[in-house]
């Protein structure tokens, strides 16, 4: 009887907790008590589009220009080599 | 050219200058925003460099088969210029994608395969630079591989659906588009030629420069 009594007792308790569980899980949000307006919402998680822009334009100025530069450079220097090798070669000619 | 290189030189300035007032007036895609204007450098600049890899493959197949010394100088700049158009791409487009897909980089086949015809044009210009005799010709072969790589980078978009817009997003442009991609993508190509035509100009330089010192050494 005491045993009977038991079983039915934990039948009960265990169909309590696993129907109480999903009806609290699934509970709507609580209503709202007042608007916010969007200005004061929290700053969610976005990317700033201009900054992306202007670095993507900076670096392909950039790079043109440095690469205009080296040209310049290594063309500054074979053309100065070229000039002191004919010189010595005219220096040396017979 | 040599006496057209600075009046075009002044004329692609000009146009460069004026570059950030057309894309400034330009439409932008409605949904990625204002960051989607990296469009009207970033897409030029991945045709040029495709141009450029097809330029660099073909000379040095020339170059390969008549060793024509001509060609061997064209390949060359031709790599240079395929190395910093691609490092362009590659760093332009993350910078889109970061905002319009959320990341920096994926290895999608578009991606994946413009950043290996990238390392294809570094590694030409290292071999040339580091492999000793003969660097000449085993960078050549690799830039035949590199020219065979652009067909497949162009279509892979269209044969694999990702992330990449597919190619027929230029061609079908809305006309708040059109006039500045097209306007930037010309301004990139006149300063390829310019290049081009400098680079070719400093490869022609040094050979007179060897030529010189093996007749002094005579």
């Amino acid at each position: 009887m005491i045993r009977r009594s038991l079983m039915a007792i934990s039948t009960f308790a265990q169909t309590v907790v696993l129907t109480a569980v999903p009806v609290v899980a699934f509970q709507p949000p609580p209503g709202q008590d007042g608007f916010v307006p969007a200005k004061n919402l929290a700053q969610t998680e976005s990317i700033p589009a201009a900054p992306l822009l202007v670095t993507a334009y900076a670096f392909i100025w950039i790079a043109a220009i440095f690469y205009l530069w080296t040209i310049w450079r290594r063309l500054n220097k074979v053309e100065a080599d070229i000039r002191a090798l004919e010189r010595t070669a005219k220096r040396t000619a017979p | 050219m040599k006496q057209a290189f600075m009046p075009l030189l002044v004329v692609a300035a000009g146009m460069f200058a004026y570059a950030p007032v057309m894309i400034a007036r330009g439409d932008y895609e409605a949904s990625m925003g204002i960051v989607s204007k990296i469009l009207y450098f970033h897409a030029p600049s991945g045709m040029v460099m495709l141009l450029s890899a097809m330029v660099c493959g073909v000379a040095s197949a020339l170059y390969l088969w008549r060793r024509d010394r001509r060609a061997d100088r064209v390949a060359i700049a031709a790599a240079e210029l395929t190395a910093l158009f691609g490092l362009i791409v590659i760093v332009t487009g993350p910078l889109w994608a970061r905002k319009a897909w959320g990341i920096w980089w994926d290895w999608e086949p578009r991606l994946t395969m413009s950043f290996v015809g990238w390392l294809i044009a570094l590694s030409y210009l290292f071999v040339r630079k580091y492999a000793g005799p003969g660097s000449d010709k085993l960078a050549a072969a690799l830039a035949v591989f590199g020219a065979v790589n652009v067909p497949f980078i162009y279509v892979s978009v269209n044969i694999w659906r990702t992330l990449h817009p597919k190619t027929t997003v230029v061609p079908t442009l809305p006309p708040g588009m059109r006039g500045p991609f097209w306007y930037c993508a010309l301004t990139l190509f006149l300063l390829y030629l310019l290049l081009m035509t400098a680079r070719v100009h400093l490869e022609r330089q040094r050979a007179a420069l060897d030529d010189l010192y093996l007749a002094h050494e005579d």
